[in-house]
């Protein structure tokens, strides 16, 4: 069954030719020379004057670069990266660590204005629907953190909030027990390279017990030419405590590619939880293919504590190519881990999503829900890792991923890995709307509902499952996906 | 950093490199059949034994499985024919059989087949040099970027080619018998070719004997070309391998439109096997069946990898393979279902599902979808777990002690399939050989 009408317009609403971020701010910037070596390791490590162990901790991260291919596995085709012919830092001149919101260059102000993204405390995130709730943010352009909101009334409830060169300097325990703990520096060759080489990022630690009175987010922007930015980003959720945190990105229009390689860390400890959602919206290119981020990323959950949970939720309309797998470590007993997707392709995208859920703990659950669309003559892939390890006694997993074409330039994948060593394990993958659905169906069809009207109810229902964990406020462009039916999936 | 990386070609490959060099001239086939083996093996050679690396073989690490290659076996001896003669002369024994000895095939053991149904030996094809028959016979594009296929292709001894004439109908199966006669442990690459005219029908039936006694080395490969409007029931038993064994089966088949095929494959009793299929949907509103079962126990790998590919449109495709794991045995099941652009309608399903019986076992599942065409229905699923503990207390509550209601789930999760083989002999042949696998078995448990 093809495409319903509905779903192809609203596709189409967010073509690549329609990228309304794509603008360029002229913005005088301070740069390190091109290209990389141990030198501009120390450099960056330097401008942010991080102490002795950190610059080591680079080093070796580089050393150990220098040794390492780039991955070849994902279903992404793109010419190589010239890894010399890169700014490895970028800062906007007048960003030196502005103390209050009236020393930021007002050409910055500017810049988040357009974008949306309130930076005056009073203000509030275009689109919001309820102005009562407050999200604190971190707007981090190019390779440093420029301001950080609510800070205070964060820190009356003990949360640290604030960019990660930052914390360096005011909590150096936490990071230095924390940081490389989940992603370590040798995990992968982007990871290894962002270990060397990360920029800013925002670092979170939710003290126990402590509900974080407000959403924590992110807003990340390249703006510079040839350019890549490699944040990090740490969160700590400990004994007890919640924190939803939200990241968003967007990069202007060029013909180039240019690189973005991050690192995510999150560890919840016992009871805790931690809900972290993206909205990826970085330039895809053109029609033809020209331009583009390259978004490789490698973001990675510990659930370290008894009975913590993890979840992510994505929508990931942006980038050239993607290459992503937010994951989740079930270690502790009965925690949880869940992965929501969207992900829409257009014009000539390459993704490559999913996730790993590895279930090392007893009766650990995990859920995945992935919803890839391509149209143009875009590649979409689901690529999902479900494992149980010997001593994962009771652990659950249920899978579920649909694709939906649009056109027939464009391909849809699903590379589901499953692998069980613990007979009391059940894992269900399925990859078929009507196949999960058949008692739901039945029940709506005993109250009166035609085959039709159930399944699209159901389905309906399974994408706004996927949307419902969005915080709306922060994604508008989400609001837009609410209405797409995967009506006439290929499994 | 520009050190580059030179494979070190491991003691198997070294072997497999100089058994090629050294058999090359006395392995049949004119100039075109040496360019094929040169060429499959030089994809060999490049490639080298697969491992982790290659995602096709992710789960099936040969290159740290199998250490050492064994020597390519020698032809069978008069008198080891004459004793398997006496062997198949006895009653019971498979009727309109085709025996291959050591992967010779062996005319003095086999049948005449029914009239329509003309059968050679792949040697006296390869020499013979018939351009249609060899350019099937090298698989025509499918399996061709795979090592171990093509370390088949270059290597291949002998086989059967079987040609059904357009509209011939075979009810009975044609038994294709893999029969062991070396004393010594070594290694067999054998390669047969079924083609089947427009609007056939035929039944085959492959089986192993004798391999139990010796530990071995096999690298088999069955391509069929199925003509259009034709109906193909295939069935292989794939038993009867010592631990230490080696069993390597490709599976290819290229299939015309509206025809209608079937195959269903059981593995038990294995040490470390292999099989391969690649299925291509070539013509329009076919239908195309692929089943099997796999029971493991000890440290047995079995590994079923499925490549189907859709290249027509309107076709159907379902695919349905179950694991029993018991011990310290290892399932891998790995299916693709590719869809081109042009083959719209495409009905595709594929399941597999597991039962794991102990806490060492492991299993493997990576059911891919690749789909490239919109107006399609392919779904996949795939499950693993212990048994249902409802189900056990159920038949528990009435009066089963738990071994037996443990077997009865078993036997019914494993027959499901076999049901469905459509010929009562080699129903009940199958059933048999599940039943002697599971009366075999150690419950671990007393209880649930």
């Amino acid at each position: 069954m093809a495409a319903v009408q509905e779903t192809v317009d609203r596709v189409k609403a967010i073509d690549v030719s329609e990228y309304k971020y794509g603008f360029f701010s002229d913005i005088e910037s301070d740069k390190a020379p091109k290209g990389l070596n141990e030198d501009i390791v120390r450099f960056i490590s330097a401008k942010k004057n991080e102490p002795a162990w950190l610059t080591e901790w680079r080093l070796e991260a580089y050393r150990r670069w220098l040794t390492m291919r780039e991955p070849n596995w994902a279903r992404v085709d793109f010419p190589r990266v010239n890894y010399q012919d890169l700014y490895y830092y970028s800062a906007p001149k007048t960003a030196a660590g502005p103390k209050s919101l009236d020393e930021v260059d007002p050409e910055l102000l500017k810049v988040y204005a357009k974008l949306g993204i309130p930076l005056q405390e009073q203000e509030v995130l275009a689109g919001v629907v309820n102005p009562e709730r407050k999200i604190a943010v971190d707007a981090v352009f190019d390779s440093v953190s420029v301001v950080t909101t609510f800070k205070e009334e964060l820190s009356k409830a003990g949360v640290i909030f604030c960019p990660i060169s930052e914390a360096v300097h005011t909590h150096p325990e936490l990071v230095k027990k924390y940081l490389g703990s989940v992603v370590p520096t040798t995990d992968n060759y982007y990871a290894t390279l962002n270990s060397a080489v990360f920029s800013d990022g925002s670092f979170v630690y939710i003290p126990p017990g402590v509900h974080c009175p407000m959403e924590l987010s992110t807003y990340f922007r390249i703006n510079e030419q040839n350019t890549g930015q490699f944040e990090r980003t740490l969160i700590i959720a400990d004994k007890g405590s919640y924190v939803s945190y939200l990241e968003g990105c967007t990069a202007p229009k060029r013909d180039e590619n240019q690189l973005h390689a991050a690192v995510v860390e999150l560890i919840t400890h016992d009871d805790a939880e931690i809900k972290y959602s993206t909205v990826q919206n970085w330039y895809p290119g053109d029609s033809e293919g020209k331009g583009g981020i390259y978004n490789f990323v490698t973001k990675r959950g510990d659930c370290r504590g008894a009975n913590s949970k993890i979840s992510w939720t994505q929508v990931e309309t942006g980038s050239a190519i993607t290459w992503k797998y937010p994951s989740c470590i079930l270690r502790g007993d009965n925690s949880r881990g869940e992965f929501y997707s969207i992900a829409i392709s257009n014009g000539r995208q390459q993704v490559d999503s999913g996730t790993k859920m590895i279930h090392l703990g007893k009766n650990t659950t995990s859920r995945v829900i992935s919803k890839g669309i391509s149209a143009g003559k875009s590649q979409n892939t689901y690529r999902g890792q479900i494992s149980a390890h010997r001593k994962a006694t009771g652990a659950r997993n249920f899978t579920n991923c649909d694709s939906l074409l649009i056109g027939n330039a464009c391909g849809a994948h699903t590379v589901p890995y499953i692998e069980s060593k613990n007979p009391s394990t059940q894992f269900e993958h399925e990859a078929t709307t009507s196949k999960i659905s058949e008692d739901q169906l039945f029940y709506c069809m005993q109250r009166g509902l035609s085959a039709e009207e159930a399944t699209a109810l159901i389905v309906n229902g399974f994408v706004r499952d996927v949307l419902q964990q969005l915080p709306m406020e922060f994604a508008v462009e989400a609001q837009k996906l609410i209405a797409i039916s995967l009506e006439g999936s290929v499994g | 950093m520009s050190a580059q990386i030179i494979p070190t070609r491991t003691s198997a490959e070294t072997a497999l490199a100089e058994a090629f060099g050294a058999a090359k001239s006395t392995l049949p086939g004119g100039a075109d059949v040496i360019k094929l083996r040169e060429d499959s093996f030089a994809v060999f050679h490049e490639a080298g034994l697969p491992h982790r690396r290659v995602e096709a073989w992710h789960y099936t690490d040969l290159r740290a499985l199998m250490r050492d290659a064994l020597p390519i076996v020698a032809a069978p001896t008069a008198a080891a024919i004459e004793a398997l003669g006496k062997e198949f002369a006895a009653p019971g024994a498979p009727s309109q059989r085709l025996v291959l000895v050591d992967g010779v095939f062996a005319p003095q053991l086999s049948d005449a087949l029914p009239a329509g149904v003309t059968v050679r030996s792949l040697a006296d094809v390869l020499t013979e040099g018939r351009a249609d028959l060899i350019a099937l016979l090298s698989g025509q594009g499918l399996g061709a970027q795979d090592p171990i296929v093509s370390l088949n292709a270059a290597l291949m001894q002998d086989g059967v080619v079987i040609e059904v004439a357009p509209g011939i109908s075979v009810v009975e199966p044609i038994n294709l018998i893999y029969a062991t006669a070396s004393s010594t442990p070594a290694a067999r690459f054998s390669r047969s070719l079924v083609v089947v005219g427009a609007g056939a029908s035929i039944r085959l039936a492959e089986s192993s004997h004798g391999a139990g006694a010796r530990v071995g080395q096999t690298y088999g490969c069955l391509i069929f070309s199925v003509g259009d409007e034709a109906k193909v029931d295939h069935s292989a038993m794939v038993t009867q391998t010592l631990p230490g064994s080696v069993r390597l089966e490709t599976f290819i088949a290229h299939l015309g439109a509206k025809v209608k095929f079937d195959s269903f494959a059981l593995i038990a009793g294995a040490g470390l096997v292999r099989r391969q299929i690649f299925l291509r949907f070539e013509g329009a509103d076919s239908e195309g069946s692929l089943r099997g079962v796999s029971l493991l126990r000890g440290r047995e790998h079995a590994d079923t990898t499925l490549f189907v590919e859709h290249a027509a449109p309107g076709c159907t495709g379902r695919e349905i393979f179950k694991y029993i794991l018991d011990e310290e045995a290892t399932g891998v099941f790995q299916g693709k279902i590719h869809v081109a652009p042009l083959a719209q309608k495409t009905d595709g399903r594929m399941l597999s599902k597991a039962l794991l019986l102990s806490d060492t076992v492991a299993m493997n599942n990576k059911p891919e979808l690749e789909i490239f065409a919109d107006d399609v229905a392919c779904g996949h699923g795939a499950t693993c777990g212990g048994l249902n503990v409802d189900q056990l207390f159920y038949l528990q509550a009435r009066g089963l002690p738990f071994a037996e209601a443990e077997a009865l789930l078993l036997e019914a999760f494993a027959a499901e399939l076999v049901d469905e083989i459509g010929h009562e002999g080699l129903i009940e042949a199958f059933r048999s050989e599940v039943s002697a696998w599971l009366s075999a078995r150690v419950p671990a448990r007393v209880e649930a």
